[in-house]
């Protein structure tokens, strides 16, 4: 033991704890650098305690240690930036002096282990950051990856989880407005649960969770710590194997209406400036809450885990400072006003203990049983936390995964559009959102199943829109050009309700990040949206890294989910992603080519992933934004839609969905290029009256615009070179909106 | 006319009644906590949607017990206009201000969803601004929505005209799709004899004001005013 530990008092091991030596260091996940540099900052060896503590702030989960190096590449200010990345959720202005605290999560493990609980836990935790800001929660989306519908366990999967979330959101009372579901095989060890949500502030409302202020209380509020989740952060960085089904254990169990209790409570005591911070104990627990607060204020703190509540007798401070028990903060109050803020979680019946306080020593003192059983320093452990640049490796198959595929031809282009239209990738997904309240506190301009969902700001006269995006096809064949293509098609889908950008959360799903392969994948994600940000001035403001997504040694495609939230400055003439009138002229938007690379229609319909991704060309996709902008802020448009999977003849037959409004139209496309998706184009439908200035402006932006139709009718009809093809527009909206409920009422795969 | 909200924990639609009342109707309006036992003199009381005391043990059975439901059921019993929505209309069951209860929904899934109403009853406090035969368009959203009640409860509930909306197709009858929680003669709503209070699972405050493309709910607010005898103008 070094000097500098013996002037200090030592912790005392307790007599059941094991004895800290490099191999229980190893199964705690820290590699021998790790644990050497651990003894090296501590001057000693550390306690048992102390050692749990360091492999959960050591975690990938909560030390980002390998994504750090390429996530700085984001641009994350702005002029509407009030909080960038490093708080619990980002904070932009959205104007009339409100603001938006935002930022989506994943809960991909656990969701995959039990999905219920699983996801409820997922959509609670994203909730807990937005409210710790001071922000109202208003709305989640939620963006999901499944594999196979046929695959094991895969409905038993997806039924859980939409329960899951659906239960939790439901009860607290935040409108779950959209998202988006995808099944692909890549998925079918390892499913994806990314939960958004997004709150309201005033401005000067807004709280962060820096524990500042010697001396001051810190409280303990909410649900009592029980042994659920030891070890959830660890567990989240790891790679999945046959052992899975032991790990059911580490999955934590929600409670929403505790939830509920605390989000009242903590926005009532948020008002009141005896409150200095709040911190919810989310991934490693009441460790993460303490390390995170006391760093961000560069103080210290000092912990009585004695007092912490607890579910059970008998937990040891290891187990204390790890447990992942939901609905549970952390609250740092201005000293001589512990009373007010008690009295306020007093009367949403919450338990309120304080367990500690502020320092200036900057350490984290923890002691149980008259004991200190861990004495470490804040900002070396966390800022000294290991970062890796890790090798990366150009796959070795990408030039064969890049090459041309073989497109099959066409034939029948209203056969491909219905069996497209039935698989459950592109069939309706109102089975799942009809589980979600989406119109509880009654904001909801545009729901589930739009391209983007929009919400009325009350108080205020713009609207907000939000978008979720990827396309984990794209970033598998080139993640440089998926990565800026989900960042384009977000932004697209906000300018088709008219709504202009002002921040994005990410969560970036990728497999080992210590295969090479993998490594690169996510380097090249991170510099595709980078890039696209800076196209569209668009700063990142939060996000999240979920890495060790991979089963039996094969990691998911990558899929860096984008959440892209915009301000609406006027829903007057909000235009809807379906035909709303008959006799419109119907405008196609943008360049068709021949884009078949990671196509829905080669891939769901022949199994091939091949080729490149469509190019993404953001200055298009700029120029597209702005005329939508434009036209639907002008009221000159009834329906936008953009074209994204599936193509033309798959976006034609969704804007005819919903309303009972078919269409006419005749196109310069092979039956075949129906299905190709070249990216910057969108559906419009307007007015004759308006056709003329429509293609004007069209003009101005240099945006190619193509009048191809008419609206109306009770048949979607496409004439191509060459071929013609009629559908009844009923039977083909039954296929579609019935693929999914029959799916999944044909049986659970458990 | 003063209209109160409660508040039991865990209710989530408390803002949005109040904000129909308040802001929309321009009415003197306040939440009312569970643990209170004043009504602060309010003519109307309205039982928001929500998961009160997390609908632990059943859906509306520990707010049913609350001081402040004690209250409401006092003002029920001297006449007073009370409205159950959801929740509120499933604590108002547990309460026993009206009858009947509450099953899972047929699906046994939560149901968010827009649906058709058809008015049975014109002559209510609730409903003098609808008129009988109307197709109303609400949203429910609830897990346990499946109304049920014994037979002979069902019979009496008809013949004493206490039905006053149920769920029908667009064109106005019955149809078995569109009664999507399964409910015991497609019954939405259900007021007492005297008609003071009404129960219904649907959300009027879901859609009472244009910006949300439905003003169906609005006239149900609006009716309870003309009841009281203070009757305003509403913008349709």
């Amino acid at each position: 033991m070094s000097s500098k530990a013996a002037s200090r008092r030592s912790p005392v091991g307790r007599p059941a704890e094991p004895t800290v030596d490099e191999e229980l260091a190893r199964a705690h996940g820290l590699s021998d650098e790790e644990y050497e540099r651990l003894i090296a900052i501590l001057g000693r060896t550390p306690s048992y305690t102390e050692l749990g503590i360091t492999s959960s702030l050591w975690s990938e989960h909560c030390s980002y240690k390998s994504s750090k190096v390429y996530l700085r590449e984001f641009p994350t200010t702005g002029p509407y930036v009030l909080h960038g990345p490093g708080e619990n959720a980002g904070v932009v202005d959205i104007g009339d002096g409100w603001v938006a605290a935002f930022k989506v999560e994943s809960h991909n493990h656990p969701s995959y282990i039990e999905p219920y609980q699983g996801a409820a836990t997922g959509v609670g935790g994203i909730l807990r950051d937005v409210f710790t800001m001071g922000a109202r929660p208003v709305a989640c989306l939620d963006s999901l990856s499944f594999g196979e519908l046929d695959a094991p366990r895969m409905k038993y999967l997806l039924d859980g989880v939409v329960r899951g979330i659906g239960d939790y959101g439901n009860c607290v009372g935040i409108p779950t407005l959209g998202g988006e579901t995808r099944f692909h095989k890549s998925y079918n060890g390892n499913i994806l649960v990314n939960a958004f949500a997004l709150g309201l502030a005033r401005r000067e409302r807004i709280l962060t969770a820096k524990a500042s202020g010697s001396g001051n209380p810190v409280l303990y509020v909410g649900s009592r710590t029980g042994r659920d989740g030891i070890h959830g952060a660890t567990m989240a960085s790891e790679s999945f194997g046959e052992d899975s089904e032991a790990k059911r254990p580490t999955v934590q169990v929600g409670d929403p209406f505790a939830e509920k209790m605390l989000l009242e409570a903590c926005l009532e005591a948020a008002r009141c400036d005896a409150v200095v911070a709040l911190q919810d104990m989310g991934a490693a627990g009441l460790t993460s809450s303490a390390f995170e607060m006391a760093g961000r204020g560069g103080t210290g703190i000092r912990l009585d885990l004695d007092k912490v509540p607890l579910r059970e007798p008998g937990l040891t401070p290891y187990e204390i400072m790890l447990s992942e028990s939901q609905e549970r903060m952390v609250v740092v109050v201005r000293k001589g006003r512990r009373e007010e803020v008690e009295r306020i979680f007093g009367r949403w019946d919450l338990e309120v203990v304080p367990i500690g306080e502020v320092t200036g020593t900057g350490r984290a003192v923890l002691s149980a049983g008259g004991e200190v059983v861990a004495d470490m320093p804040i900002l070396p452990l966390t800022e000294e936390a290991p970062v890796y640049e890790r090798p990366v490796e150009v796959p070795e198959d990408l030039v064969a995964r890049q090459s041309e595929p073989e497109v099959p031809v066409v034939e029948d282009p209203g056969e491909v559009l219905t069996r497209l239209l039935e698989t459950p990738q592109l069939a309706s997904k109102e089975w799942i959102w009809r589980q979600y309240d989406h119109s509880v506190r009654t904001n909801t301009v545009v729901g589930p199943g739009g391209d983007a969902a929009v919400l009325l700001v009350k108080g205020s006269d713009s609207a907000l829109a939000i978008s979720s995006e990827v396309n984990p096809s794209y970033c598998y064949l080139d993640p440089r050009t998926g990565g800026a293509q989900a960042v384009a098609e977000a932004v697209r889908n906000l300018a088709c309700v008219g709504a202009e950008p002002v921040g994005l959360s990410d969560c970036l799903n990728f497999g080992n990040p210590e295969n090479p392969q993998v490594a690169w994948q996510l380097r090249e994600c991170i510099r595709g949206i980078s890039t696209a940000c800076r196209a569209f001035d668009l700063p990142v403001v939060s996000g999240n890294v979920s890495l060790y997504n991979e089963t039996d040694g094969v990691s998911i495609h990558p899929t860096p989910t984008v959440v892209v939230v915009g301000t609406v400055p006027t829903i007057a003439n909000l235009p809807r992603s379906r035909f709303t009138q008959p006799e419109q002229r119907i405008v196609l938007l943008g360049e068709t080519g021949a884009q078949f690379g990671g196509s829905a229609y080669l891939r769901l319909l022949y199994d091939i992933e091949q080729g490149r991704p469509p190019k993404v060309d953001l200055e298009a996709e700029a120029h597209l934004a702005e005329l939508l902008r434009i036209l639907v802020f002008n009221g000159q448009v009834s329906t936008v839609h953009d074209l994204s999977e599936g193509g033309f003849a798959v976006a034609l037959a969704e804007a005819c969905f919903g309303g009972g409004i078919g269409a006419r139209v005749q196109v310069p496309m092979t039956p075949t290029e129906l299905f190709e998706e070249s990216q910057a184009r969108a559906l419009v439908a307007c007015d004759r009256s308006e056709l003329a200035d429509l293609m004007e402006a069209a003009e101005q932006l240099a945006v190619p615009a193509l009048e191809i139709g008419t609206t109306g009718g009770a048949e979607v009809h496409i004439r191509t070179d060459g071929a013609q093809t009629q559908l009844d527009l009923r039977e083909l909206e039954d296929r579609w909106s019935k693929a999914l409920p029959r799916a999944m009422e044909s049986g659970q795969n458990r | 006319m003063k209209c109160g909200v409660v508040v039991s924990p865990g209710s989530n639609c408390d803002h949005d009644v109040y904000h129909v009342l308040k802001h929309v109707l321009g009415q003197e309006a306040q939440f009312l906590w569970h643990r209170d036992t004043s009504l602060h003199d309010c003519d109307l009381v309205v039982v928001p949607g929500g998961f009160s005391y997390g609908d632990y043990l059943r859906a509306g059975a520990l707010a049913a017990l609350s001081p402040m439901m004690a209250a409401v059921r006092r003002h029920a019993e001297a006449g007073g206009l009370v409205l159950g929505i959801c929740n509120g209309f499933q604590i108002l069951l547990e309460a026993g201000l009206l009858p009947g209860a509450m099953l899972r929904n047929r699906s046994m899934r939560f149901e968010c969803r827009d649906l058709f109403l058809r008015v049975e009853r014109d002559d209510l406090p609730f409903t003098c601004r609808y008129r009988v035969g109307q197709v109303l368009r609400m949203p429910i959203a609830h897990a346990e929505g499946n109304y049920v009640a014994p037979e002979e409860e069902l019979d009496r509930l008809e013949s004493a005209g206490e039905v006053v909306l149920r769920y029908v197709g667009p064109d106005g009858e019955i149809a078995d799709e569109w009664n999507v929680n399964g409910s015991a003669r497609a019954i939405a709503a259900v007021c007492n004899p005297a008609g003071n209070v009404l129960g219904m699972m649907p959300h009027p405050e879901r859609c009472a004001e244009e910006i949300l493309g439905n003003v169906d709910g609005l006239d149900l607010f609006a009716s309870a005013l003309d009841g009281i005898g203070q009757g305003l103008e509403v913008a349709r």
